[in-house]
C-alpha cells in the first residue's frame, strides 16, 4: 500500500481533502486518516479512484459518487452512498439509517448491518447487505436491487416500484403492494453474480427468497385506498 | 286568513351558503368516483392578499423621484452569506418551480427564454433538469426534492443555485403527485418509473429528518459542488418564523416562502383549500426571523404565492422580502386560461379563467401537458417574449411605486410606505389601518 496518497484531518480541512479526491482528473488509490466521524466525507468523486476511509464516517459518506471504489474500514452513518450514480462503496462495520438512499447506479456492499430504510427510494444501485437491515426498508424503491443476507425489519419494500429484493432469512413484515415472487432462472443467476461482485461466498443464491411489486397500487383506485 | 282571489307568491329557489352549488356537485362527484378531487392550480378561495394593502405615495414629507428621469434601481444579489458565485438577478422577480413533465418541455423552453431576456432566473421541477431548460436558462435554480427524480451530480454542478425543497404552498406537509397521463417515456425515463402509473412521490427528504440533518445534508451539498453554488431552503407558509429561523439555523444562503395561492400540477382540492396560509399573512413573520436573528438582507427572503403585477412584487418587497417568484401567473402570460381556447375549454367542461385540469394532460394551450400535438402549440420563442414581456412590465410597475414612494432602489421600499385597507391585513402585516396609526396587537388605539 505504499503508494497510496495520504489525508490526514487531524492536518487539513474537510473541504481540502474532499477538493483532492473531487476531479475528473483524480488518479490512483487513497487513504483518509484521522475521519473520526465527520459528515460528507468522499462525496461528488468523479473518477474511478480507490479511496479507503480508515475509520468511522458520518452522514453522506461517498455521496452522489460517479466511478470511485470507497471502503470504510469502520461504521457509516445515515446516507451513506446516497444517490451513488456508478462505483462502488463498501463499509466493512455497520451502517446507520437510509444507506444507499436514492442511489441511481453502482454497488453498495455494507458487512455488518444496516439501519432503517435501506435503499430507500433507490433508483438503479444495487445493494449487498451482509447482516440485517431495519424497518421501511426499500420504501418507494423505483429500480435496482437490495439483497439481504439477514433479517429485514418491518414493512419491507412499502410502495414499491420495480426494485427487486432477496432476503435469506425473516422478513417481519413487508409494506403495502410488496409480496414475494416466484423465483425465475434469471433472479437466480441476478442474485449470484451480485453476491460474487459482493464477495459473499457463504450463502447459496437459492436459500434467499425474492420480494417486489404486487403493482396493485400504481393507479389510484377508491378500492385500494385501506393499503395506503 | 288566506285570500284565496290572487295567486299566491312563490318564494324563490334560495341555494344554501353552506350546501353551494360547488360544494353539492362536489359531493356527488365524490359519491360517483370515491376518490378525492385531484387538480391543480392554487386555491382559489378568497383570502387577505396584497390588494389589501396600498402605497402611500410621496407628497409634502416625503420627496418622489422624477419618473422617466431618476433611477429607480431593480437588482438583486441572492446568496451572499456563503457561496463562492451568489447569484445577480437584474430584477427581483423569479420564475418558481415547475417540473417538465407538469410543463410540457416547450413551456420550460420559453420559461427559460422570457426569464434570461430580462436577466432573470428560472427553477427546475420535481423531475431533473432537462438540457432544454438548461440550455436556455442564463440562471438556474436546481431543485432537490424528496423523490430525487433524475438528481446527479453533474445537474448539481451544472446549476447555479439548489434549491432544497421542503415544502409548497400549495400542500404544505404533501408530496408529488403526477397522474399516468403524463407519465409519458421521457417523464418516465428521466423520473426512472414505469411509464404511465399514477406516480406517488414522497412528503419527507429520504435520507434526512429534523434541521440538524438538514445543516449536514446542506454541508454535503455545499461539498459536492466546491461551495460555489448558493443554497435555498423552499418552505410552505405554516409555521413561517420557526421555519425561516431553522432554515437559517440549518446554513441557508436563501429562503423561499411560498404561501396557499401557490399553484401545483396535482393535489388533492381538499389540500389545496385548507392547508397552509395565505402568503401576506406569512412575510412578517418571516422577516422578523430573519430581523431576531440579525439575518435580514444576509440570507435573502424569496416569496411566491399568488403574486400577479408589480404592485403584488412592491408590496413583498416593501415587506421585507428580497425578491418574489410566480408560476401561475407566468403560465397565463404563456397563455393559459386565454380567452382564444373557450371552445376547446368547452369541451373539457370549464371556461377561460376557470381551467385548472393541469393533472389531466389535455391543456389546450399546450403548457400543461406531455401530448406532443398539444405541446407543440406552444411556440417556445413567442412564449418566451410573452414572458419576457410580462416581466418586463411587473419590473416598470414596481418601479413606478417605489418612485412615487422616493425610492431609488426597490429594497428601499419598506414598512412605513404601506397603509391596510382591512383589520385581517393590518393584523397580518403589522401596517396600521389606513387613517389610523394602529394594526391589531398593538397597544392602544
Amino acid at each position: 500500500m505504499s503508494n497510496m496518497q495520504e489525508i490526514d484531518l487531524a492536518r487539513c480541512t474537510l473541504r481540502e481533502a474532499n477538493s483532492q479526491l473531487q476531479g475528473e482528473d483524480a488518479t490512483g488509490a487513497w487513504v483518509i486518516r484521522n475521519p473520526q466521524g465527520r459528515h460528507a466525507l468522499a462525496v461528488g468523486l468523479n473518477a474511478p479512484i480507490d479511496v479507503m476511509i480508515d475509520g468511522q464516517a458520518g452522514y453522506y459518506a461517498g455521496g452522489m459518487n460517479k466511478h470511485a471504489n470507497i471502503t470504510i474500514e469502520g461504521n457509516a452513518g445515515p446516507g451513506v452512498a446516497e444517490n451513488m450514480m456508478s462505483g462502488s462503496t463498501r463499509v466493512r462495520g455497520n451502517a446507520s439509517m437510509a444507506a444507499g438512499a436514492t442511489g441511481h447506479g453502482g454497488l453498495l456492499v455494507i458487512d455488518g448491518d444496516a439501519g432503517a430504510r435501506c435503499g430507500i427510494s433507490m433508483k438503479g444501485i444495487e445493494i449487498v447487505v451482509r447482516g440485517s437491515v431495519g424497518h421501511m426498508s426499500a420504501f418507494m424503491a423505483q429500480s435496482g436491487t437490495l439483497v439481504v443476507c439477514g433479517d429485514a425489519g418491518e414493512a419491507l419494500g412499502d410502495s414499491l416500484y420495480e426494485a427487486k429484493i432477496f432476503v435469506r432469512g425473516e422478513v417481519r413484515s413487508l409494506g403495502a403492494d410488496c409480496e414475494e415472487k416466484d423465483m425465475t432462472a434469471d433472479d437466480l443467476a441476478c442474485l449470484q453474480s451480485l453476491l460474487d461482485r459482493a464477495g459473499v461466498t457463504e450463502y447459496p443464491a437459492d436459500s434467499f427468497r425474492l420480494y417486489g411489486s404486487a403493482r396493485r397500487l400504481y393507479h389510484f383506485h377508491v378500492d385500494n385506498a385501506a393499503a395506503y | 286568513m288566506t285570500d284565496n282571489t290572487k295567486k299566491i307568491p312563490r318564494t324563490k329557489p334560495r341555494f344554501s351558503a353552506t350546501f353551494d352549488p360547488f360544494t353539492i356537485s362536489e359531493i356527488q362527484r365524490a359519491a360517483a368516483t370515491g376518490i378525492y378531487d385531484i387538480r391543480g392550480a392554487g386555491t382559489k378561495r378568497k383570502l387577505p392578499h396584497f390588494d389589501d394593502l396600498l402605497f402611500l405615495g410621496a407628497s409634502i414629507s416625503r420627496y418622489p423621484l422624477e419618473g422617466y428621469r431618476e433611477r429607480c434601481d431593480t437588482d438583486v444579489v441572492l446568496g451572499t452569506r456563503f457561496a463562492k458565485k451568489p447569484i445577480h438577478l437584474k430584477t427581483p422577480v423569479t420564475i418558481a418551480g415547475m417540473s417538465f413533465g407538469a410543463l410540457s418541455a416547450q413551456a420550460k423552453e420559453a420559461l427559460g427564454r422570457g426569464a434570461s431576456a430580462v436577466g432573470t432566473s428560472t427553477t427546475t421541477g420535481d423531475g431533473g433538469m432537462t438540457p432544454e431548460e438548461r440550455g436556455h436558462s442564463s440562471t438556474l435554480v436546481y431543485q432537490y426534492l424528496p423523490s430525487r427524480y433524475g438528481m446527479n451530480p453533474d445537474d448539481l454542478r451544472r446549476a447555479d443555485a439548489i434549491e432544497v425543497v421542503v415544502g409548497q404552498g400549495a400542500k404544505p406537509g404533501g408530496g408529488g403527485m403526477l397522474l399516468g397521463q403524463k407519465i409519458s417515456s421521457r417523464v418516465a425515463r428521466m423520473r426512472d418509473l414505469p411509464e404511465g402509473i399514477d406516480q406517488r412521490s414522497a412528503c419527507r427528504h429520504p435520507d434526512w429528518t429534523g434541521p440538524d440533518d438538514l445543516e449536514i445534508k446542506i454541508e454535503e451539498l455545499r461539498e459536492i459542488t466546491a461551495w460555489e453554488k448558493p443554497i435555498y431552503i423552499k418552505v410552505g407558509a405554516s409555521r413561517p418564523y420557526y421555519d425561516v429561523s431553522l432554515a437559517v439555523k440549518a446554513g441557508a444562503d436563501v429562503v423561499v416562502l411560498d404561501g396557499m395561492q401557490g399553484g401545483t400540477a396535482a393535489t388533492q382540492e381538499v389540500f389545496i383549500e385548507h392547508v397552509g396560509l395565505p402568503i401576506l399573512s406569512a412575510i412578517r413573520p418571516a422577516v422578523q426571523a430573519l430581523q431576531d436573528l440579525g439575518m435580514h438582507r444576509k440570507v435573502q427572503l424569496i416569496v411566491s404565492g399568488g403574486i400577479r403585477s408589480g404592485a403584488d412584487m412592491a408590496k413583498a418587497l416593501a415587506l421585507g422580502a428580497d425578491a418574489v417568484a410566480i408560476g401561475t401567473a407566468a403560465l397565463i402570460a404563456l397563455g393559459d386560461q386565454s380567452p382564444e381556447l373557450a371552445e376547446e375549454y368547452a369541451r373539457l367542461g370549464t371556461v377561460p379563467g376557470a381551467y385548472d385540469d393541469w393533472q389531466d394532460g389535455r391543456d389546450p394551450a399546450g403548457i400543461t401537458t406531455q401530448d406532443p400535438e398539444l405541446a407543440a402549440r406552444l411556440d417556445p420563442i413567442m412564449g418566451g417574449r410573452r414572458i419576457a414581456n410580462y416581466l418586463s412590465v411587473m419590473t416598470m410597475e414596481a418601479q413606478a411605486i417605489a418612485r412615487a414612494c422616493g425610492k431609488s432602489h426597490l429594497h428601499n421600499l419598506e414598512p412605513e410606505d404601506l397603509v391596510a385597507l382591512t383589520m385581517e391585513a393590518a393584523a397580518m402585516t403589522r401596517i396600521p389601518l389606513a387613517g389610523t396609526e394602529w394594526y391589531p396587537g398593538k397597544q392602544g388605539f
